[in-house]
């Protein structure tokens, strides 16, 4: 099993290899749908399915950590999310503080891998445990700098879009009253999202093919790939086919310049 | 015989062990060499064989769309066109020129009985050719701001929307403005002490007072080499279904409709 096992990471590591010959992308994004249909086709509980897909994102973190991959973001929880059921929600809420909190350890697999967190969101539509593990996270990874994960918590963009207008106003007001004028790049550093280049890859699980509010201000050059998996299904594999598709992407633009 | 000093015996050995090291360099340089081809080779064999196939499914498809077109497909005969409301186009700006494939498409949309398009490219080429476009496709009316969204599907006629980045980003800023005037006429309530001053809806009127308060399409098709939406409306494409169709140039009528039945069959959450 450990010889089947090491065979296994050594063709990983050749396949890394030779898709590393082409241009990295320097930003994945994931939106991680499909945990609860996972769950229910295998008959376990919701919960269940959200706890594998915590295993899925560790794995994929991982794996771009490997190949190369400097930022990574996850659609955690979206704002959207609230609206499902109270039971579902508060497990959801007990998985992260749950997960936050034991990464904050110096021996977790974050500091291990030199992952630094970061959160983009409302974090005050937040209960205070959670919010308090999230702040208590961003303080013990600031010292990694191998990839830079952001997980989107009570995140959707048109609120991000909104709370970057806010802030504009607010400074502009505490500014100068009569002649103040906001200007694009003035919301665009106010965004959730400044901390990082705009994704060059999006990849949606379980077949979807929309973005659910996630990054559409930032996603204009994005390559959206969308895979029929589940989210706790996603594997290696899919993770160098986007890959692959962003290198034959670049590749075709570079042919029309 | 002259006795080895130690700065010549120090020479010596230095010698000695340049003469090892020389060839041990030599063979890890071309062994590393012959590493760096062999996954250059590979790279391009794993993309050889990747073009392969998307020509090989590209070929399938261009099949099923013609069988679509003919009709002789069942499934596809009868399209619940209802469901889509709004359909936006996004066009790569290189082929936004080709005003003869967009009034193509228009008149295939037209038939179909979509009643509101938008028509994206991110130069705003398409907008520029919006008079000939609307003069050459006589089905339809321009958008006015001023409609209301509801009034859109009551037209006999297609409304048509040209969009560009214009209406995306720069739109929001516009936005944003006219907020920041109403925020310094009510002399910066709540500033500073972490309330939410402006909700989602007041952004929404902002933009329409700006110009650019278009409905948010059900359905987007990307006419271009890749999937990528090339800065449609941020505000405008929050559970937008989002379909890659190729390039503009390749489009098909068979291929448009094996969209839509697509989209027809999708069942939206929209987070819960």
């Amino acid at each position: 099993m450990e010889f089947l096992y090491k065979v296994v990471r050594f063709l990983i590591k050749c396949m890394f290899c030779v898709v590393s010959v082409g241009p990295i992308p320097s930003h994945i994004a994931f939106i991680m749908d499909g945990n609860r249909r996972f769950a229910k086709q295998r008959n376990m509980k919701v919960g269940a399915g959200h706890e594998a897909g915590y295993f899925a994102l560790m794995s994929m973190l991982i794996h771009c950590s490997e190949l190369g991959v400097k930022y990574v973001t996850a659609y955690a929880f979206s704002i959207d999310n609230f609206k499902r059921r109270t039971e579902e929600v508060e497990c959801l809420v007990d998985l992260m503080t749950e997960k936050f909190e034991s990464w904050c350890r110096e021996d977790s697999i974050v500091n291990m891998f030199g992952i630094r967190v970061h959160f983009s969101g409302n974090l005050q539509l937040l209960s205070e445990p959670l919010r308090d593990a999230a702040k208590k996270l961003t303080a013990a990874t600031v010292g990694n700098s191998r990839v830079f994960l952001t997980l989107c918590v009570a995140y959707t963009s048109t609120n991000e879009i909104v709370r970057a207008v806010e802030k504009s106003c607010e400074e502009k007001w505490a500014e100068d009253q009569e002649s103040s004028v906001i200007n694009l790049s003035d919301i665009e550093k106010r965004m959730y999202m400044v901390i990082a280049p705009d994704p060059d890859i999006i990849i949606r699980t379980s077949g979807e093919n929309r973005l659910s509010n996630f990054l559409l201000w930032q996603s204009a050059g994005s390559c959206l790939v969308s895979t029929s998996a589940m989210w706790p299904e996603i594997s290696f594999w899919h993770l160098i086919w986007a890959v692959l598709n962003f290198q034959r992407y670049q590749s075709l633009l570079k042919k029309k310049l | 015989m002259k006795s080895l000093t130690p700065p010549l015996l120090r020479c010596l050995c230095l010698n000695r062990s340049m003469d090892f090291i020389r060839p041990k360099r030599m063979l890890y340089f071309w062994i590393d060499k012959i590493r760096n081809v062999l996954l250059r080779l590979s790279w391009h064999l794993v993309h050889s064989i990747i073009n392969l196939c998307y020509f090989t499914t590209g070929m399938v498809h261009a099949l099923e769309s013609h069988l679509i077109s003919r009709g002789l497909l069942r499934k596809y005969k009868s399209l619940h066109i209802s469901k889509i409301r709004y359909l936006a186009i996004v066009i790569e700006s290189e082929d936004a020129c080709r005003t003869s494939n967009v009034i193509e498409l228009l008149q295939w949309l037209a038939a179909l009985g979509i009643k509101h398009v938008s028509l994206y490219d991110n130069e705003g080429l398409l907008k520029k050719s919006k008079d000939i476009i609307l003069e050459k496709f006589d089905g339809a009316v321009l958008f006015q701001d001023t409609h209301e969204n509801n009034v859109l599907l009551d037209q006999p006629r297609m409304t048509l929307e040209f969009v560009s980045f214009y209406d995306g980003k720069e739109a929001v800023a516009r936005a944003a403005n006219v907020l920041l005037m109403k925020y310094i006429k009510s002399g910066g309530i709540g500033s500073n002490q972490g309330e939410q001053i402006f909700t989602e809806s007041q952004m929404s009127e902002a933009l329409k007072t700006v110009g650019s308060g278009g409905p948010e399409p059900d359905l987007l098709l990307i006419y271009g080499p890749a999937r990528c939406h090339l800065g449609f409306p941020a505000w405008r494409m929050r559970y937008t279904e989002i379909q890659h169709m190729g390039p503009l140039t390749c489009m098909t009528y068979g291929s448009l409709i094996k969209a839509i039945y697509r989209f027809t069959t999708v069942r939206q959450n929209y987070g819960k």
